[in-house]
C-alpha cells in the first residue's frame, strides 16, 4: 500500500479525530465542588429549585462509592478533580447554521450533520462540549405541536411538562453517575410529542466533545404522549487526547398509553473516553419502547438501557451491538422490569471482541410473582476474533409466578483461521474477510436500523477491522 | 510463461514434511489430474499453493505466469488468478452468497470502483442456471446448512463467476452422488478453454470419466512418481496404487 493511501485511510478511520481550537467564554474550571454548581446555575440562569436539586445530587454523588465491587476497576482511574465540568460559548442555540460560530460550524460540517439534516431528518440538535449550538426542527413538525429543544430551554420554557417527568424515570441516586449527571448536567434534548402525533422522520442529536480534560453530561428527556410515535437518533464523537475524557449522560423516556418511542444510538468515541451512561424508559399501557444501541470505541463503556413496563401489554425491546477493540471494554446489556400483566420484553445483544478487547453482557429481567401473562426473550451472542479476546455474560433473570415465560439463549463463536483463509482465497484481504464475517454476525440486527445508520455502522465496522489486522 | 509451475516444492506442517520435492507444470488450456492414495499429500499441495498460513514452504517455488507467488498473501494469489475449489468449503454465517461473490469481485476492481449490481446479477443468474441452482440461493448464507452437493456446486459457481486463470479442484467428487457429480463436472467442463489451466485432485478415477484430463500424475509420499496420458487413471483403478509403490526403486513411507 502506498503512503498516499495510508494517509487517506488515517483520515477516514478517525473521522471524528480532529479538533479546531475553540475559546469558551464560560468555563467552570477544573474540579468539582458546590461552587462549580453555583457557577453553572448562574451562567445558565436556572431557577432556585434546580440549584437546590443539583446541590443535593452532588452530595449523593460524593457519598456514593464507585461500583467496583461488580464493575471494572478501571473506574478508579477517573480523576474527578482533573475534569472540567462546564464549557460553553454563552450563546443560545441557533436555529440556523449561519449563526453558529465558525469553528463549531466547521466541526459539524466535517461530521456531515447539516447534510444529513437536509436529507432525512425532521430535526437536529448539535451539542458542542457543554451546550447545544444548533437546534432546529422542520416547520411542519413544529406546527404539529412537537417540541424539540435543549434541556435548559425545555425546563425554562415548558416547566409544567418538564418538571412532571424530570428525574422520575431515573432518580438522582440510581447510581453514582446518574447523581453526577444530575449535579452538573447541561445540554441534551427535551422532546414532547403531543397525543396522536406520529413524527415521520427521525429527530437527531449529535454530541461532540472538543475540549481536553472535559466531561460531557447531557440530559435528555423524551415524552411521547398517548398514541404518538417518535424516533430519536444520537451520534457521538470526540478527538483523541492523551488524557481521559468523561461522558456521562442520563436519558429518560416516557411512553404514555399506546405511544411508541425508538431510540437509536451509534456512538464512535475515541479510545480515551469513559462512557458511563444511564438510560431508562417507562412504558405505560400498550406502549412500546425500543432501544437500538451500537457501542463502538471508548475506553470503558457501561450502559444498560432499560424499560420499566408499567402498564398492561406494554412492550420493551433492547437491540444492542458492541464492538470491543484492543484496549477497550464494552460493558453493556439491558434491564427489563415487568410491572404489569401481559407485558413483553425482548433483548438481543451481540458483541464482538477484537485483539485484547473485552465485551461484557449484563442483563437484568425481573418479573414479580403476582403478574400474569408476561414474556421475556433474551438472546446474547458473542463473537471472538482472536484467542486473546474476552467475553463474559452475566444474565440475572428472575421470573416468578405461574403463567409467565422466559427464554434465554447465549452463544460464543470465533472466526476460524480456516474461514479467513477461505475468504482470502476468493480475493478478499484479511481485513475485508474479518469485516465481512463481523457484518454477517450482526447482519440480522443491522437490518432493523434506519438505513442511513446501518450504512454508517457497516462503515465503522470496516474501519475498526482495517485497524485491527497487521 | 503461460503456466502454473510448481518447482521442487517442499512443504511442512509443523515439523513434518508432507510435500517432498514435487514438480508439476500446468499450462493454460490443459487439465491435469493428480491422483494418489490417502496421505500422499494431495490436499496439502492445494493449501500450500493457496498460501494457507499453517503450511510452510521450505524449498522450491510456485510460479504463476512467470511470477513467483510464494511471497504473496493468499488474497493476492487469488487476485493473480488462482482459485481453489475446497474439499470442505467453509460456512460464513450471516453473509449471503450474493454479497460474498460481489465482495470477491469488487476486490478485483481498481481502487474505489465497484461492479454494477445489474450486471452482477445477470451474470450470477446465468451461471446459476448452468449449475441448476435455484434463485433463493443468492440470499442464503455462504454454505450454511448446505448439503455436500450444494457446497460443491457453490464452489464451481464461484469459480465460474471469478474466472480464474488456474483452478485447483481438491477432491471435488467427495460426497457427491452420481447426479450431483454430473452437474458439477458439466460446470467444470464449461469452464475449460485456452485461457484456463486446471489441476484436478482426486482419489478415484470416477471423476475423470466426467472431467477427462489431458495429463494424469500419480502422487505418492509427497512426490509425483508417474506421469502419463489419461489412460493411466484407468490402469490405477484396475491395479490399485500398490503397483506403483511396488515399482518404485526406493520404498516410500505412507
Amino acid at each position: 500500500m502506498s503512503t498516499e493511501q495510508l494517509t487517506q485511510f488515517d483520515i477516514d478511520r478517525t473521522r471524528g479525530d480532529f479538533r479546531y481550537d475553540v475559546k469558551h467564554e464560560f468555563d467552570a474550571g477544573t474540579g468539582l465542588t458546590h461552587d462549580t454548581i453555583d457557577y453553572i446555575v448562574d451562567v445558565k440562569g436556572e431557577p432556585d429549585w434546580l440549584r437546590e436539586w443539583r446541590h443535593k445530587a452532588l452530595d449523593i454523588f460524593l457519598a456514593k462509592p464507585m461500583p467496583t465491587h461488580w464493575a471494572s476497576k478501571d473506574l478508579e482511574n477517573i480523576v474527578f478533580g482533573n475534569i472540567r465540568y462546564y464549557l460553553a460559548g454563552g450563546q443560545k442555540a441557533s436555529r440556523s447554521w449561519e449563526d453558529v460560530p465558525d469553528d463549531m460550524k466547521r466541526t459539524f460540517e466535517r461530521l456531515g450533520i447539516p447534510e444529513q439534516e437536509r436529507k432525512y431528518l425532521a430535526g437536529v440538535e448539535a451539542q458542542f462540549d457543554s451546550e447545544a449550538v444548533y437546534s432546529n426542527i422542520k416547520k411542519a413538525v413544529g406546527e404539529q405541536g412537537v417540541i424539540f429543544v435543549g434541556s435548559t430551554d425545555g425546563l425554562k420554557e415548558y416547566p409544567e411538562i418538564f418538571r412532571k417527568w424530570f428525574g422520575k424515570v431515573i432518580p438522582t441516586g440510581d447510581n453514582k453517575f446518574s447523581a453526577l449527571n444530575s449535579a452538573v448536567f447541561s445540554g441534551g434534548s427535551f422532546i414532547y410529542v403531543p397525543p396522536g402525533v406520529k413524527v415521520k422522520h427521525p429527530l437527531q442529536a449529535y454530541f461532540r466533545i472538543n475540549a481536553e480534560n472535559f466531561g460531557q453530561f447531557e440530559r435528555t428527556l423524551i415524552i411521547a404522549d398517548e398514541g404518538s410515535e417518535v424516533m430519536y437518533m444520537e451520534g457521538c464523537t470526540a478527538p483523541k487526547f492523551e488524557t481521559a475524557t468523561l461522558h456521562s449522560a442520563v436519558v429518560e423516556l416516557v411512553a404514555l398509553k399506546g405511544a411508541k418511542i425508538q431510540y437509536v444510538t451509534v456512538q464512535n468515541w475515541s479510545a480515551n473516553v469513559f462512557n458511563l451512561v444511564t438510560k431508562r424508559a417507562i412504558a405505560h399501557e400498550e406502549a412500546e419502547v425500543k432501544w437500538i444501541d451500537c457501542n463502538i470505541g471508548s475506553r470503558l463503556t457501561m450502559k444498560y438501557p432499560g424499560v420499566v413496563l408499567k402498564g398492561r401489554k406494554a412492550r420493551g425491546e433492547v437491540v444492542s451491538i458492541a464492538l470491543a477493540n484492543d484496549g477497550q471494554h464494552q460493558d453493556t446489556g439491558a434491564k427489563m422490569i415487568h410491572a404489569a400483566d401481559e407485558t413483553t420484553s425482548n433483548i438481543v445483544s451481540k458483541s464482538i471482541s477484537i485483539g485484547k478487547g473485552r465485551a461484557t453482557y449484563r442483563g437484568l429481567v425481573h418479573v414479580p410473582k403476582h403478574l400474569k401473562g408476561c414474556r421475556n426473550n433474551t438472546e446474547c451472542d458473542a463473537l471472538l476474533i482472536n484467542s486473546t479476546s474476552r467475553t463474559d455474560t452475566y444474565p440475572a433473570i428472575t421470573v416468578r409466578g405461574t403463567g409467565n415465560a422466559c427464554q434465554h439463549e447465549a452463544s460464543v463463536s470465533q472466526i476460524s483461521a480456516e474461514q479467513i483463509f477461505y475468504m482470502q482465497q476468493r480475493g478478499l484481504t484479511e481485513a475485508q474477510a474479518m469485516s465481512l464475517s463481523v457484518n454477517g454476525f450482526v447482519n440480522d440486527l443491522v437490518r432493523q436500523f434506519p438505513m442511513e445508520y446501518s450504512v454508517e455502522l457497516k462503515r465503522l465496522i470496516d474501519l475498526e477491522m482495517e485497524g485491527s489486522v497487521g | 510463461m503461460n503456466s502454473l509451475s510448481i518447482q521442487n516444492l517442499h512443504v511442512r506442517i509443523g515439523e513434518k514434511e508432507i510435500i517432498r520435492g514435487l514438480t508439476l507444470d500446468i499450462p493454460k488450456g490443459e487439465v491435469h489430474a493428480v491422483m494418489g492414495p490417502n496421505g500422499s499429500g494431495k490436499s496439502t499441495l492445494s493449501k500450500a499453493i493457496g498460501g494457507h498460513p499453517d503450511y510452510t514452504v521450505t524449498e522450491g517455488d510456485v510460479v504463476l505466469d512467470g511470477e513467483s507467488i510464494l511471497g504473496l498473501e493468499p488474497d493476492e494469489r487469488a487476485r493473480k488468478g488462482l482459485f481453489l475449489a475446497f474439499q470442505y468449503p467453509m460456512e460464513i454465517p450471516g453473509v449471503s452468497n450474493a454479497n460474498f461473490l460481489r465482495a470477491a469481485l469488487n476486490a478485483r476492481q481498481p481502487d474505489g470502483e465497484e461492479i454494477e449490481a445489474t450486471d452482477f446479477y445477470a451474470k450470477l443468474y446465468e451461471e446459476m442456471d448452468e449449475l441448476d441452482i435455484r434463485r433463493e440461493f443468492t440470499a442464503r448464507a455462504v454454505n450454511e446448512g448446505f448439503s455436500g452437493g450444494e457446497k460443491k456446486r457453490n464452489e464451481i459457481l464461484q469459480m465460474a463467476i471469478l474466472r480464474p486463470k488456474y483452478a485447483i479442484l481438491d477432491e471435488t467428487d467427495s460426497g457427491l452422488d452420481i447426479d450431483a457429480l454430473k452437474v458439477v463436472s458439466a460446470g467444470v467442463n464449461a469452464q475449460r478453454g485456452p485461457a484456463t489451466g486446471m489441476l484436478v485432485i482426486t482419489h478415484y478415477q470416477r471423476l475423470l470419466e466426467y472431467i477427462v484430463p489431458d495429463v494424469v500424475h500419480v502422487m505418492v509420499g509427497g512426490r509425483i512418481v508417474r506421469t502419463g496420458p489419461k489412460e493411466l487413471a484407468l490402469e490405477l483403478e484396475e491395479k490399485g496404487y500398490d503397483f506403483i509403490k511396488d515399482e518404485l526403486a526406493e520404498p516410500v513411507p505412507a
